[in-house]
Formats: C-alpha cells, structure tokens, sequence
C-alpha cells in the first residue's frame, strides 16, 4: 500500500522537542517504539513512563494514571500502530470524560520497528475522527506548522480531554533508548510524584 | 451478606480506588455498587486488556486498583499481563467462572477450563473459592497479596455460586 508519509513536513523529534519543553509537571507516558525513543530524545525524566512492550495499551495506562492525578495534566504520546491496537480505549477514555487527559499520536502511517510496513492509516483511516466518534469533545488532525503552533496549548494543557493526530514524516531516526528495566522506570515515577517514602 | 458483598467490603477496607470491569452477570452487584460509591472510581472497558493497562496507570498515580471479569476475559489480557509480570505491578483480578459447572454454552469451555492454568503461566497467584462463606476472606487474601506482596493475585469465583444460566432452554 502506497504512501505520501515520507513527504509530510513535520519531524517527530521537533515536534515532541516542542511538546516536551519545559514540560513543568506533567505526566507522560510514551508508547512502545519510535515514541518511547522521541519522548528520551527531548530529555529523559522521572514522570516520564517509556513502554517497551504493553502494545495497545498505553492509552489504558494514561485513564488510570489520568484518573488517580485529576489535577496533573497526562500527556499520552503514541504512535499509529498503538494507537490502532487499542483504539477501545479512546472510548474508554471519552466515557470516563477524563478532563486532564490529552491522547498524542504521532502518525507515520508505518510500522517504524518493523520494516516500515504500512498502517492501516495509510489507507485511509482516520484517527481523530475516530476519537471524534469515540466520544473526544476536542480531536484534531495536524499536518502543518501552523497547525502544530496552535494545538500545542491544548496538547500541553487542555482544556478537557484532548485528542490530537499529528502527521509526521516516515523516517528512521537514530535510537534514543531510555532505561528498559521496567520496575526501575515505575518506582521512579512512583518517587518522584507521591515523594521518597513511597513503598 | 451476599458472597458479593464480601468482595466489595475488600475493597473498601484496602483503600481499592478504581475498579475496573468488563460486565459479567455474576459481577453485576458488585460493579453497581461501586459505581454508587463516591470514592471508587468504576471504569467500564471494551475490553479487559485495557484493565490491565488501567490498573498499571492507577498505581503509577498511586492509586489501588482491581480488575473485574468473566473467565472468557482472560484470555484477552495474556499479553498485557506482561506489563504487570516486568515492571512487577501489583494486579488483583476477580474472575466469574464460566463453562466450569453447569455450563449451557459450549463456546465458554475452552477458556472455562483454561484459565487457571493460563492465569498461573502468566505469572499470578490463583485461588478457587467455590463456598459463599469462604470468598470474603479470600478477597480480603487476594488484595493483601497484590498490594501488600506486590504481586499477580487471581481470585476465580466458582461458577457454583452464580446462577445458572439457561438462556430460557
């Protein structure tokens, strides 16, 4: 299946750069693969949760994080093959009406650790508008700079429950791997949001 | 007390905050009751994988989470119970057993008579309780293993104590 992926103007490391600058203090929680790598790129960070497997489960784990923080900001930045995987959950995440939940999916339309074989969104599948149908008050699609300057407010703080697709470049990028001791990575969140003395 | 009630009481005396749920008939009392409970959150799933990753989530935000489902559940979640097995989540699950007694629907056999063993290959811990006196101390067991332990805890609810469905045959 043909695809016009690798002309997209947007870079994903530029884009999560812009996301992820001056993050203050929200939570993130990057799906397995090519977003794990960009979420590390732009800094790694304690309230940083980079998957290296769970597929189609990284919205999941941003309702339950997103429901036990409802006044932390839960940025959830995947990819389209997670985000295809688990598409259930953004209806999930639309009944709970999470308000301090935003959905990030960085689309290539490719499998990036695979083979670049092609997503289903490149053949048409439409990711914010699924969201949209989920139940996503707030689901954009972004393909532009301009486009990107103006969603990034709400990416990065709302209102409400926030769906963003954002149309990136199909590229391999040079690995940028956090640390992949998962025990490590949960109770240095755990830590580093609840205090030291978490047990 | 209804057997339920034993499990909800659980709950509430483990601080549980969320509770996460594909329905099942068996379960219905239960989830009603935590969806009148102004302090659990109830979250219902399309699919009972999502729970797994829902319940990882909770305990991130530190929160104390359960996962509720028909024994048909589990076998949607193998993957995801990778994620609780690696980064050593506690995860409680509360299972209502199909095709295990009295079973009407062939098409609940398979899982019905798979989920022990798969639950205990993935890595839980895993109880049956088949007597109505017995399942509050059970749950109460189940939830201090995952939180207390900090590990995979199962809880399968014999079939023998939901009705038996007939589907009007």
């Amino acid at each position: 299946m043909p695809s016009t992926a690798s002309e997209f103007l947007l870079r994903r490391r530029e884009v999560v750069g812009k996301l992820l600058h001056d993050r203050g203090d929200r939570l993130v929680i990057g799906g397995l693969g090519s977003t794990a790598w960009d979420i590390t790129a732009a800094g790694d960070h304690d309230l940083s949760f980079p998957l290296w497997g769970a597929m189609g489960g990284t919205v999941a784990i941003g309702i339950g994080l997103a429901t036990a923080q409802p006044d932390r900001r839960v940025l959830v930045v995947t990819g389209d093959g997670d985000m295809l995987m688990g598409m259930g959950s953004l209806a999930t995440a639309a009944r709970q009406n999470l308000k301090n939940l935003t959905v990030c999916v960085f689309d290539n339309e490719h499998y990036g650790e695979t083979g670049m074989q092609t997503t289903h969104t490149a053949s048409g599948t439409n990711l914010a508008a699924i969201a949209a149908g989920c139940g996503f008050a707030n689901s954009r699609q972004v393909e532009t700079e301009d486009q990107l300057t103006e969603a990034l407010p709400l990416l990065r703080d709302g209102p409400g429950l926030q769906f963003v697709c954002i149309k990136v470049r199909a590229e391999k990028l040079a690995f940028v791997l956090p640390p992949k001791d998962g025990v490590f990575l949960k109770t240095r969140f755990r830590r580093a949001l609840l205090g030291a003395d978490v047990v | 007390m209804e057997w339920w009630q034993g499990i909800y009481q659980a709950l509430k005396d483990a601080e549980v905050r969320q509770v996460a749920y594909v329905p099942d008939a068996g379960h219905a009392k239960l989830i009603e009751a935590c969806h009148a409970d102004k302090e659990i959150t109830a979250i219902s799933l399309t699919t009972e994988e999502e729970g797994v990753g829902v319940l990882a989530g909770a305990w991130l935000g530190g929160d104390r989470g359960v996962l509720l489902m028909q024994s048909s559940g589990v076998g949607n979640c193998i993957n995801m119970f990778s994620l609780a097995k690696t980064c050593q989540f506690p995860l409680a699950v509360f299972v209502t057993m199909r095709g295990q007694w009295k079973e009407f629907n062939p098409w609940q056999l398979p899982m019905g008579s798979t989920v022990d063993p798969a639950m205990t290959t993935a890595g839980f811990s895993v109880n049956t309780v088949d007597d109505p006196a017995d399942v509050a101390d059970y749950a109460q067991a189940t939830l201090h293993h995952a939180f207390v332990g900090g590990e995979m805890a199962g809880l399968l609810l014999h079939q023998k104590l939901t009705p038996v469905k007939t589907f009007g045959k």
